[in-house]
């Protein structure tokens, strides 16, 4: 029977108490896993690219407005109301800050600059990741071990195209209509804090807010919301889609572990693309 | 010699350091049904799934037509999977999808038709496949049956002209089990594509294949007809076949064919060469025609309940009966001349007519609600049986000599 080099533990070869190797091994696996995640790093680039090109294919119409549907239209409540809280919280907690410095009146100015540039686009992204990310990776993992996606293979109809192209398009329209209704009501929750229960000027605080926000600040959070949307939605089909891949669990546990990363993985690097695209647009 | 349409030529598949298929060499023909048989996990479907490229061998090749499947251009590599579709074992469908939608998905997908044209289309398969009132309904709602007859319905849908079937009887009942076995050769007759199916249920598979495959320890160490596989002599027929045959046929309660074999050669050698017996055959006509207008599941009742009705009235003279084919069964009486067997089978033509046929009917009507009119004939031929002469030869000397002893035309008995 032939063995296949692959599959061999590296670590098998290695000559116990060689010198050398006690010190070596950690870095042996560290550099394991930097190769597994520059692999996985390049093998997602490739899926998102060809997943970009299938959403100009003929038919896709109509499941980009379902998805839109899925991903959006259902995500709108969520988002109101952590936006509308959002919103709440920094009035008050800005309200408490200013007042220290009889700059209660730049309060509009705070609560908008904040929620356009950074915590619209950030706050919104990790709502969708884990309303509509999470159920991404579940349902394509689902269709994966059941072979449903090898089911497409065979009706000649790429997987690619019938389920990740539309949710990348989807995700790609979703995302800055999200961010911009969760800035919008989150401005309105810090005029509920701020006007209404602290006694902040009505007047003073929407001008604030019309003269500090400009549309630079608005094209950002927009800038933000594609890259937090590419992001999220390449990490959650990716996931989803090689969970018969994973070499830890298999079946249902495979598809909860799955799950479990997608939603980590793109709250991590939502932060990271943050920090990243804010130095570059700064 | 005819071109195989699909070759395997030393094909080898390996998982990591399991071999699982070594060097396979195996051809399939056009327009036939070939089955694959062997143990569970000995990669049937790893097999099959080469064929439509889900898998690549390590070594060797897979051909179709003489043209190794690994290096068709794309647009021969597209022109080749439009032929190809794929019945899974666990159904595959979509479960987020109608039926309807299952369905009809390969073709709103990969074909430019009008929807009314893939309306027509997939109604048609639905009806076909006795789906009619569940169209609307998800996968979750449906038994197990059901949710075959969709994949089914979704494989035959774009009139592929090769068509693999991954176990496609895995935990029916024996009446389902032989409805879908018999679908999928009606289709294959009516549609003439090639089925490469996969299964366990023998001998019922026999009876509806062309060829059969054994695959044993990752090789193909059996190729040939149903017949052939009598013939063969490999620890496989004992460590599978036998195994996978029961004493009894599921579906008739009627001795297996080997059994049946057995029971035939036992009684035989008791007797003298002077000595004879008689071998009736009867044989159900126009099947096919009851399968349409009833469904084949009522058809499988039907087999079932004449097979019960054979059973009962020789075994009380001594006879033993066995299913020969998917509408034949054989009856040996072997302490009766030609004339006795003669007088009993009048006796049972008599009973059969006044009673039978209409226990039939009932069978028939309680699971189909078909209004529309079916017609059967039953015909039974005898046949003079001697120890020295071989058992087929006068089984088709019987099939000679039948004749019409009752028929069913709807309300009208004669």
């Amino acid at each position: 029977m032939t063995s296949n080099s692959h599959d061999q533990d590296p670590g098998e070869n290695e000559v116990t108490g060689q010198p050398g190797t006690f010190l070596t091994r950690p870095f042996a696996g560290l550099g394991r896993k930097v190769i597994s995640w520059v692999d996985h790093m390049g093998a997602a680039t490739i899926f998102f690219g060809k997943a970009c090109i299938m959403i100009f294919r003929p038919k896709q119409i109509p499941a980009i407005i379902q998805q839109i549907y899925y991903i959006g239209a259902k995500s709108i409540t969520i988002i109101m109301l952590v936006g509308f809280f959002t919103g709440m919280v920094l009035g008050l907690q800005s309200y408490h800050a200013l007042v220290k410095f009889g700059a209660q009146g730049a309060l509009g100015t705070l609560v908008a600059l904040s929620l356009v540039r950074e915590l619209g686009p950030v706050l919104t992204a990790i709502m969708i990741t884990a309303r509509a990310g999470s159920a991404m990776t579940a349902e394509i993992g689902i269709q994966r071990i059941s072979e449903q996606i090898d089911a497409l293979d065979t009706m000649r109809i790429d997987p690619l195209k019938f389920l990740i192209s539309p949710r990348i398009a989807a995700a790609i329209i979703s995302f800055p209509l999200l961010t911009a209704l969760f800035d919008l009501i989150g401005i309105l929750g810090g005029f509920l804090s701020g006007v209404v229960l602290l006694g902040v000027n009505a007047g003073t605080y929407f001008h604030r807010v019309q003269s500090s926000v400009e549309m630079q600040d608005v094209t950002d959070g927009f800038i933000k919301a594609l890259v937090f949307a590419v992001i999220v939605t390449t990490v959650c089909c990716y996931q989803g889609y090689f969970t018969h891949m994973r070499t830890d669990s298999y079946g249902a546990k495979g598809v909860s572990l799955s799950t479990t990363s997608a939603v980590v993985l793109s709250c991590v690097l939502i932060l990271v693309a943050d920090y990243a695209v804010t130095s570059f647009l700064i | 010699m005819e071109t195989p349409l699909i070759e395997f030529k030393n094909v080898t598949k390996r998982f990591g350091s399991r071999t699982i298929l070594d060097q396979v060499n195996l051809k399939i023909y056009e327009g036939q049904i070939s089955t694959i048989i062997g143990k569970s996990g000995t990669g049937k479907s790893v097999l099959l799934k080469h064929i439509i490229g889900l898998l690549a061998p390590d070594e060797g090749s897979v051909m179709f037509r003489e043209n190794p499947i690994g290096s068709l251009k794309k647009s021969e590599w597209d022109a080749y999977r439009v032929q190809v579709s794929y019945m899974f074992q666990n159904n595959a469908l979509f479960d987020s999808m109608t039926v309807y939608d299952n369905v009809a998905l390969p073709l709103q997908q990969t074909t430019n038709l009008s929807k009314t044209e893939i309306e027509r289309r997939v109604m048609a398969r639905i009806e076909q496949t006795e789906l009619t009132e569940v169209a609307y309904k998800y996968p979750s709602e449906l038994s197990g049956g059901m949710q075959k007859r969709v994949a089914l319905s979704r494989a035959l849908v774009t009139d592929p002209t090769i068509v693999l079937f991954d176990e496609p009887t895995t935990g029916q009942d024996p009446i389902r089990k032989n409805a879908i076995l018999a679908m999928i050769a009606e289709y294959q007759r009516k549609l003439g594509f090639t089925a490469i199916l996969i299964s366990h249920e023998i001998p019922d598979v026999f009876f509806i294949s062309n060829r059969i495959l054994a695959l044993y320890n990752g090789k193909i160490v059996f190729q040939g007809t149903p017949e052939e596989l009598d013939e063969f002599e490999h620890p496989f027929k004992d460590e599978v076949i036998q195994s996978l045959e029961g004493f009894q046929e599921e579906l008739t309660g009627l001795y297996s064919q080997r059994h049946f074999k057995v029971r035939y050669q036992t009684d035989l050698s008791r007797k003298r060469r002077d000595e004879t017996y008689a071998i009736a055959l009867f044989t159900l006509e126009e099947l096919e025609a009851i399968s349409n207008v009833l469904g084949h599941t009522s058809a499988q009742e039907i087999i079932r309940a004449l097979g019960a009705y054979i059973d009962k009235h020789f075994g009380a003279v001594g006879g033993f009966s066995t299913r020969h084919s998917i509408n034949e069964f054989v009856t040996v009486l072997p302490y009766s001349d030609l004339d006795e067997a003669g007088r009993i089978l009048e006796d049972f033509a008599k009973d059969f007519q006044d009673r039978g046929i209409r226990d039939i009917e009932s069978v028939a009507q309680k699971e189909s609600d078909s209004t529309e009119c079916i017609n059967f004939t039953i015909l039974a031929g005898l046949a003079q049986g001697k120890p020295f002469v071989e058992m087929e030869s006068i089984i088709e000397f019987a099939k000679f000599r039948q004749e019409e002893i009752a028929r069913f035309q709807c309300e009208l008995r004669r």
